[in-house]
């Protein structure tokens, strides 16, 4: 796709069939699930939200789907985007879920704020962001989760998981100046060679990994039960030190904390579903 | 990788010179904080030896003299030499220069051993141990680049200067031309190779394919003239640019097979002694140590080579040590079968004894038999080399064939997709690619074995035997 020119209605069937493939042939969903679709109002998660209902309509998935958002509670910084998901909701018929992070942890951003000061709160908000989607689908009993990462999300992901020296790692949140230049990068690409973004993907999921290479392990968090490689997951060391009124606790050193075990890639299909982080976002980036 | 010496990759590698200056004071920057600095009269004192000497500039990170620095440098080069046995006293060495501070340091460095085995020789009674012999071989590409005949005569005489001071011992210069050692034997190489290279529509996919032809053209002249050892100067910055743009062009899966200190895919075996040290460094020891480069052969790389370049300076500029971590990185992946010197070929006592050594550790790794690109030598990935397999027995025409052999990357980047143009491409190409495909394309039957493991034949083996045939 991509490289021939097609006419805006071959294009639509196009890309939902593609996207019908990847759903089929990966077996990602069972009849009767109850499926949250991650909704940010950005184009991504916008056309998930039609395609994933439309297709569930068009092949009868039997799929029990719904809207899910997160409300970060920064006043008037989600308004627009929950605008959008409420004029989805009405214009695709799925219900819609919103999770604010007052439900989740107990706290919102504004409060979270007022505790510890403008510096550092970024690190709140990406910890606090990586689960709640995961968070607000288990408080809704829902079995998958699906987000929009796309083909160029993925690309992003293997090529700063070069950059930093992780190629079997996926996932530690780290806004750095090099992420920046990883999109420019890709961006200039695409307008070189527009097939890069999926050659790049190729690339990712033919590396040669040694079973010798060592994957980060995987275990819960004996407080919360969210996956985490340490006794604590972040969010909870977090959430500890807001209650204790210590915010400085678990900030820096941001090291020892370990996303989810994964493949480097997962393939360039459009839906993920499952337990998917947002770990590849840059803060403040709504787009999940 | 098979590309030639320093001067590929761009940004990351400082050419010399004019930017110096700049870089120095981000040096100096980084270096205060660093060294144990007396101010007193201005000047250091080095943090290694604890020598006082004046401050030089620029000046080596970390505050070292100049002595450690060279030491340090050096140290990364024998060490790789030595860790990975690339050179044995029976040896004869072919050092590629393309005039870059790389492959500047590459060959100092390598004279610097000779001498230093020469020394040992003379001073041992029973003279056991022979030296090692060096060359050092130059590929003229005036023809199919910007720089003017002229220029690249004028460089030659220089480099033919450059290699008659690291003497004794004596070494020899060869210098290649492109086109007649590509298009052996036919008058019209000149016409043949810009033919060629026109027929390759994508600006990467020429770059590319160029350096294939360095890398044919260093290895006719190393056979011709009875070298067993190709030295390459690809430093960190090259390595860590060709990861990145390996893996934007889809080659994820051949990625290691480019990134180690030894590449046995040839007839004769490739090796990266700086695979360890930065470009930044090596500019910096040109030019302290005055070692003469030449700059205007610089190739520019273009396309995405020269995006990558470009990115990975953008990167190198917020962390000095992004490059190492790139390799690193890519250190994680499997290499290959072939990512080692040839166990045959080295008959001498003390390769026997690191044979021995080495044996325990060889018997558990399985023989992978890889069936590699015609074109840039990459092993096939196994969809390809599926895909490969159905092709060959649906009968294909000659086309399809050396298509599918090609591997994925060359396929879209490199092989024309007119047909009346893939003609023309196939029809002008240098005659060991196609041999390549050719002979496996005959050899049909024993080869489609091949693709899957427990066959004794290998791809390596396959390929060396077509080269040597063809010299």
């Amino acid at each position: 796709m991509g490289c021939h020119k097609i006419c805006r209605e071959c294009f639509y069937s196009v890309f939902e069939e593609e996207i019908h493939r990847a759903i089929v042939d990966n077996n990602l969903f069972k009849p009767g699930e109850r499926v949250a679709i991650g909704a940010s109002g950005g184009k991504d998660s916008t056309v998930l939200a039609y395609v994933l209902s439309e297709l569930n309509r068009r092949h009868n998935y039997g799929l029990d789907l719904f809207l899910l958002s997160v409300d970060e509670g920064i006043t008037g910084y989600r308004d627009d985007s929950l605008e959008t998901v409420k004029r989805n909701e009405v214009q695709y018929g799925l219900p819609l879920k919103i999770v604010s992070y007052k439900d989740l942890y107990g706290w919102t951003m504004d409060e979270i704020v007022k505790a510890i000061g403008l510096k550092n709160n970024c690190t709140f908000c990406g910890v606090f962001r990586r689960q709640a989607l995961d968070r607000g689908a288990a408080l809704l009993r829902a079995e998958k989760l699906v987000t929009g990462h796309n083909a160029d999300d993925i690309a992003e992901t293997v090529l700063l998981n070069i950059l930093r020296g992780d190629i079997a790692r996926h996932g530690i949140y780290s806004p750095n100046a090099y992420r920046g230049f990883a999109r420019e990068f890709i961006k200039d690409l695409e307008r070189i060679r527009p097939r890069a973004i999926l050659d790049i993907i190729r690339s990712g999921e033919n590396f040669r990994i040694s079973t010798l290479t060592k994957m980060p392990e995987q275990g819960t968090c004996e407080r919360c039960g969210y996956i985490s490689s340490q006794k604590w997951c972040k969010a909870c060391v977090l959430l500890e030190g807001l209650n204790r009124g210590l915010p400085k606790l678990g900030i820096g050193r941001a090291r020892a904390v370990k996303g989810p075990k994964k493949d480097v890639v997962r393939g360039h299909t459009r839906p993920e579903t499952q337990r998917s982080s947002l770990e590849s976002k840059q803060c403040g980036s709504l787009d999940f | 990788m098979a590309c030639n010496g320093s001067s590929s990759c761009q940004s990351g590698c400082f050419a010399g010179g004019d930017e110096e200056p700049e870089n120095g004071e981000i040096h100096i920057d980084r270096m205060s904080s660093l060294s144990v600095s007396t101010p007193k009269d201005g000047r250091t004192s080095c943090p290694k030896c604890g020598e006082e000497t004046a401050p030089q500039n620029p000046s080596p990170d970390g505050g070292l003299c100049l002595a450690c620095f060279r030491a340090s440098l050096f140290g990364k080069f024998k060490l790789a030499v030595t860790a990975n046995s690339m050179i044995s006293p029976s040896d004869n060495v072919l050092v590629a220069f393309s005039g870059g501070p790389s492959s500047r340091v590459a060959l100092q460095f390598v004279h610097e051993m000779q001498c230093k085995a020469q020394k040992n020789f003379d001073a041992s009674r029973d003279r056991a141990l022979p030296v090692f012999g060096v060359g050092v071989a130059f590929i003229d590409e005036s023809s199919v680049s910007s720089i003017t005949s002229d220029e690249v005569r004028e460089a030659i005489r220089e480099i033919g200067v450059i290699v008659l001071e690291l003497a004794p011992p004596v070494k020899e210069l060869h210098v290649g031309v492109l086109e007649s050692s590509c298009f052996a034997g036919s008058d019209d190489g000149r016409e043949r190779l810009s033919g060629l290279l026109g027929t390759i529509g994508d600006v990467t996919g020429r770059d590319d394919f160029m350096r294939h032809l360095r890398m044919l053209s260093l290895q006719k002249i190393a056979l011709e003239n009875g070298y067993n050892r190709l030295v390459l100067g690809s430093c960190t910055s090259n390595i860590a640019c060709h990861v990145i743009s390996a893996t934007v062009k889809g080659q994820g899966y051949s990625l290691p097979a480019d990134v180690q200190y030894v590449d046995g895919r040839w007839e004769v075996p490739v090796v990266f002694p700086l695979r360890d040290c930065p470009s930044r460094e090596l500019s910096l020891l040109c030019q302290l140590d005055g070692l003469k480069t030449q700059r205007f052969l610089d190739r520019p790389s273009s396309g995405i080579n020269g995006l990558v370049s470009s990115f990975l300076a953008r990167l190198q500029e917020e962390n000095p040590s992004r490059e190492r971590t790139i390799v690193r990185t890519a250190e994680k992946l499997t290499p290959f079968s072939f990512n080692k010197i040839p166990e045959t070929e080295s008959n001498d006592i003390l390769a026997a004894r690191r044979r021995r050594r080495a044996q325990s550790a060889k018997r558990e790794e399985s023989i992978h038999s890889e069936v590699l690109c015609p074109v840039c030598s990459s092993p096939l990935d196994l969809s390809e080399s599926q895909s490969l397999k159905t092709v060959l027995s649906s009968c294909p025409t000659r086309d399809e064939a050396f298509a599918a052999h090609c591997c994925h990357s060359c396929n879209l980047q490199i092989l024309p997709n007119e047909s009346l143009k893939f003609s023309d491409f196939y029809s002008l190409l240098p005659q060991p690619m196609m041999e390549r495909a050719k002979d496996i394309a005959s050899a049909n039957q024993a080869w489609l074995r091949m693709i899957y493991p427990g066959v004794q034949l290998s791809g390596k083996h396959l390929q060396r035997q077509l080269v040597s045939q063809w010299f």
